[in-house]
């Protein structure tokens, strides 16, 4: 509870600064959100200021916090901090400088409607959640005025968008004609006492309506041209916040409301899922040039892999899950701080423009290759950490079906390798006059690209950031929904 | 004749239907719109039937609908907006237009 008053003080700051401050000191705005959601993140880290010390529900059982939940909240905050840091100079330009309140205010609304979504635990609250985190960024997509594909993409999303939680609504209402329950725990115990085969079809829409969200593969096709069209602050805020937002919360429904049916339901239809996502994601990212595109799909791969968290339903598989959204926050942060420097100075995306970055801009270079390793998880950056514990996570679930699933996971890591080495190579191996002139980044740019780099050395290096969410996990009362 | 549950459910269910069929057929934005109202409307008409005929002696199933009813608002309004958008740059609303991103 406490996060979400903090939270809300910050978005009614930001609107009252918006509306009352005199003319000239509104380009400070970007400066001040950042500021102020810097301290509400810090401060939700200590139990005694914003974060939970312990379990805490209100509204009659609707919302539930706990500390692995405000460790979470956390987790995207320092996602939403950096994502803020990158855009001050985006936000400052003359394009956008008039809508650049809408475009703080927007974001802040999206990251309340996902903190209703990780601590609902009534599917009320989780849709108005959803809802609230998934209509302003169709507004945000369009905030570029001036450009025809930020249009394109924003019809694109609002319409997909809509007619998938048309879809998940609609799965909903099966479910509640079955269990006569919205609360998480009550549809829990109605399954475990019968169960009828209505289920499968109500949570093949449940888990379509969410998989859209979390771009899972067949309802990925919205991504690409959404990431391209948009402006880039708002891509990154997309393909990281949103989607580990939507990943903590998913796995939560997984586990209270439909943990009974995980054999005879959901384990097949996760399994084909992650197989289709990892796999597909990995193909068609290797033939993209533009660099938004490219980050797409490698998005769309990377959701796959968050989701062997899900499938894996152990503590050890949602402590991974956290930790693997971390480093995920801070290795694409890394790749897209570098992507809007280069589009901010010269407007140009394409990979082909990398070439002989390394000359000119050496600094810009090697975060974009420390990123690279990391998705790619060559060691030792964090990527690799995460992806091995995410691994073991779900190897401790102990099936042979999810042996031959991380079997197949890991290939499709050495697939990724190719595309992801294919950036570092244009930019370092590839000879030619570099394309790209020597420039300098903003201050706002270069201090979240030193953030994120630290992040992506020091993360799978420094033990006790796991050993902390591991022991959130095991000692929260989420782990006992687990079947295990 | 008692009208039962199921004599809503499967024009609900028709009804939902005929929305994904408009919204995979039709090629103007806001006949795509009408498609998707359609879609929410008769997951609304699901949840207050399911409420009535099964579960008499709660109000969670009408309480959804309510909320459904109200986001389904908010999703035509800002849809709209996004059209009217995409109408002052191309003046069309026609989707098979879009397509200057694709892979």
């Amino acid at each position: 509870m406490k996060q979400e008053i903090g939270l809300l003080t910050v978005f009614l700051l930001v609107f009252l600064y918006d509306i009352f401050m005199p003319k000239r000191t509104l380009s400070g705005l970007p400066v001040f959100t950042v500021v102020a959601m810097a301290v509400v993140t810090v401060l939700g880290f200590f139990p005694c200021c914003l974060g939970a010390a312990d379990e805490v529900t209100a509204f009659g059982g609707m919302y539930f916090t706990s500390p692995v939940i405000a460790a979470i909240k956390g987790i995207l905050n320092i996602g939403v901090v950096l994502v803020l840091l990158q855009s001050i100079r985006w936000a400052n330009s003359d394009m956008i400088a008039i809508r650049r309140g809408e475009f703080y205010e927007l974001l802040l609304v999206t990251l309340f409607g996902m903190y209703l979504m990780i601590s609902g635990r009534h599917f009320l609250v989780f849709v108005i959640g959803l809802e609230s985190a998934s209509l302003p960024l169709a507004a945000m997509v369009a905030l570029n005025k001036g450009k025809y594909e930020s249009h394109e993409a924003a019809v694109k999303y609002i319409l997909t968008a809509v007619f998938s939680s048309a879809i998940f609504l609609m799965g909903l209402s099966f479910i509640y004609g079955l269990t006569g329950s919205l609360y998480f725990d009550g549809i829990y115990m109605q399954l475990y006492q019968n169960y009828s085969s209505m289920l499968i079809f109500a949570l093949a829409f449940v888990i379509a309506g969410i998989g859209f969200k979390l771009s899972l593969v067949p309802f990925h096709h919205w991504t690409a041209d959404v990431y391209q069209g948009a402006p880039t602050s708002v891509t990154s805020y997309l393909s990281v916040i949103s989607k580990g937002a939507t990943a903590f919360a998913f796995l939560c429904i997984m586990a209270q409301a439909f943990g009974c049916v995980y054999h005879r339901v959901w384990e097949w239809m996760l399994y084909a899922i992650i197989i289709l996502t990892i796999t597909v994601g990995n193909l068609f990212a290797i033939r993209q040039r533009n660099a938004k595109r490219f980050l797409a799909f490698s998005s769309v791969s990377q959701a796959g892999y968050i989701m062997l968290g899900v499938i894996a339903n152990n503590a050890m598989g949602m402590a991974a899950m956290m930790y693997y959204i971390l480093v995920y926050v801070f290795s694409n942060l890394a790749a897209f701080g570098v992507i809007q420097s280069v589009e901010n100075a010269t407007g140009r995306t394409s990979i082909d423009d990398y070439r002989g970055m390394s000359k000119a801009n050496p600094k810009l270079a090697f975060c974009m290759m420390l990123a690279m390793f990391s998705l790619a998880g060559i060691p030792p950056f964090a990527g690799f950490f995460s992806k091995f514990f995410i691994f073991t996570g779900a190897i401790a679930q102990g099936s042979t079906a999810i042996y031959i699933l991380v079997l197949i996971a890991l290939i499709n890591t050495i697939i990724s390798l190719y595309y992801y080495l294919l950036v570092v190579k244009s930019m370092y191996i590839t000879p030619g006059e570099p394309e790209i002139a020597t420039f300098q980044s903003a201050p706002g740019e270069r201090l979240g690209l030193i953030v994120t780099v630290g992040g992506i050395m020091l993360l799978g290096i420094v033990s006790p950031v796991y050993n902390w969410l591991m022991e959130l996990a095991q000692n929260s009362s989420l782990a006992s929904w687990f079947i295990q | 004749m008692e009208i039962t549950a199921i004599y809503y459910l499967i024009p609900s269910m028709i009804m939902f239907c005929c929305g994904v069929y408009g919204f995979l057929t039709r090629k103007n934005m806001i006949a795509m719109l009408v498609s998707l109202e359609l879609m929410l409307n008769s997951v609304d008409i699901n949840f207050a039937v399911f409420n009535r005929y099964l579960f008499p002696g709660q109000l969670e199933g009408m309480m959804f609908s309510l909320f459904a009813i109200a986001i389904a608002a908010a999703e035509t309004a800002i849809a709209i907006a996004i059209i009217i958008n995409i109408y002052r740059s191309v003046r069309n609303v026609d989707v098979t237009g879009l397509n200057q991103m694709k892979f």
